[in-house]
């Protein structure tokens, strides 16, 4: 198993106070907090804090936990040492129900025990809980988002094995993703999160959506923004012209006289799920050719005499 | 032999989802007390007087839900939720403003 070093993930020295413990774990949770921070590993940062905090404060543990001496590196290959605990109590199978969101590391696990559900010294036996409930994020292309997608996601998933011991595994789910979501929105699965406590019902998971960065469209709501680069003449005199949409290629007239910057419309080319619906808008932007021979140039200057404007007019200048 | 692969159809809380205050406190594991207590504080919204009548959206699900995580995680009382919460919300426009 990996050596976990708590007071480098605390980011504290070997001899830190507890209060000078207690004060780290605070700022650290606060910014790693997953429902705060929006790092993609947040969840498990803190998960981890919550793990280092649960040993290094209660003095017993830390004890316990200083014996391993501090030449250890986090990820190192570890094996305690034979008796390591010895003259050591752990008070009710080491758990202290400080984390709360379930999943220790196997390290945590092997030198602190294992939280007990089927332990009736631990809950009164009448006692009946739900599961907590789990989040977790995934990333999605918008062409999935468009059309709807099904989706392996892999989660370590905590189960219940026959001696009453949560123990976490990889469990891959098959999700399928309906037509139409956007980003933001959640989609929960029952009963998929962790599971209850003395017969109680288990958590639910809710599958939060982010969108991959696309390099053509970005989504707004259930809009959907893309630029489309045009020549003067295209904008100017009118034309149709092709455009790429998430639901493949489209003819789109450009109105003769368009500016930069102008937004067409395409309805329902959006993002729709069954109830809502959503546009997309192209955006213009002029390419100007870049002349290079005289030919070229006076084509310009001929633009100048023939078609006067003052762009800045309304700047005063 | 083709393996045949199950895929799980979850529900999606979308901006067509509305739900009462019994539902919101399963979906929630919050007991109506503290439903009321983060309307009290504004929180969340309570679209009507009759507390039969309340149908909340999935922003009042995700509000009340990253509420009890802060108050369970990190301690922080309702006001102190309510001002993460709208501070939140703040940042995640402007994230998404300078993302384009």
């Amino acid at each position: 198993m990996e050596y976990k070093d708590y007071y480098d993930i605390l980011g504290v020295s070997r001899q830190a106070t507890q209060e000078e413990i207690k004060r780290s774990y605070r700022k650290l949770a606060r910014k790693y907090h997953p429902d705060v921070c929006k790092e993609a590993n947040a969840e498990n940062k803190f998960q981890e804090l919550g793990e280092a905090y649960e040993v290094l404060q209660d003095p017993e543990k830390r004890a316990a936990y200083d014996k391993f001496g501090s030449n250890w590196k986090n990820g190192q290959d570890f094996e305690p040492p034979p008796h390591w605990d010895a003259g050591f109590e752990f008070s009710g199978s080491g758990y202290t129900g400080q984390n709360q969101h379930g999943g220790h590391s196997d390290f945590f696990e092997n030198l602190f025990g294992q939280r007990n559900y089927g332990d009736g010294r631990a809950y009164q036996s009448s006692f009946r809980m739900k599961g907590e409930d789990h989040h977790a994020k995934i990333v999605i292309s918008l062409r999935d988002a468009y059309t709807g997608a099904k989706q392996a996601i892999t989660l370590s998933k905590p189960v219940v094995d026959e001696q009453g011991r949560v123990t976490t595994t990889p469990h891959t789910l098959h999700v399928s993703i309906p037509k139409g979501i956007i980003e933001g929105q959640r989609i929960r699965l029952e009963g998929q999160g962790l599971p209850g406590i003395g017969g109680g019902e288990s958590g639910d998971l809710y599958l939060e959506i982010a969108f991959a960065d696309d390099p053509f469209f970005h989504a707004e709501k259930r809009d959907i923004y893309l630029t489309l680069p045009v020549a003067p003449w295209e904008a100017a005199l009118g034309s149709t012209v092709t455009v790429p949409t998430l639901d493949g290629n489209v003819q789109l007239s450009i109105p003769a006289g368009s500016q930069g910057g102008r937004k067409l419309r395409l309805k329902g080319k959006g993002l729709c799920s069954a109830k809502a619906s959503g546009d997309m808008y192209v955006v213009l932007r002029i390419v100007l050719p870049k002349p290079k021979t005289e030919a070229q140039k006076k084509i310009y200057k001929d633009m100048a005499e023939q078609m006067p404007i003052s762009p800045r007019a309304e700047l005063g200048v | 032999m083709t393996k045949t692969v199950t895929y799980i159809t979850g529900t999606v809380l979308d901006e067509n989802t509305r739900c009462g205050l019994k539902e919101l406190c399963t979906l929630c594991n919050v007991p109506a007390e503290r439903i009321h207590e983060m309307i009290d504080e504004g929180l969340i919204e309570a679209p009507s007087s009759s507390p039969l009548q309340w149908r909340f959206t999935y922003t009042e699900i995700r509000r009340v839900q990253t509420a009890v995580h802060l108050q369970r995680d990190l301690r922080v009382n309702l006001p102190g939720c309510a001002l993460v919460l709208d501070l939140l919300e703040e940042l995640e426009k402007l994230r998404q403003q300078s993302n384009r």
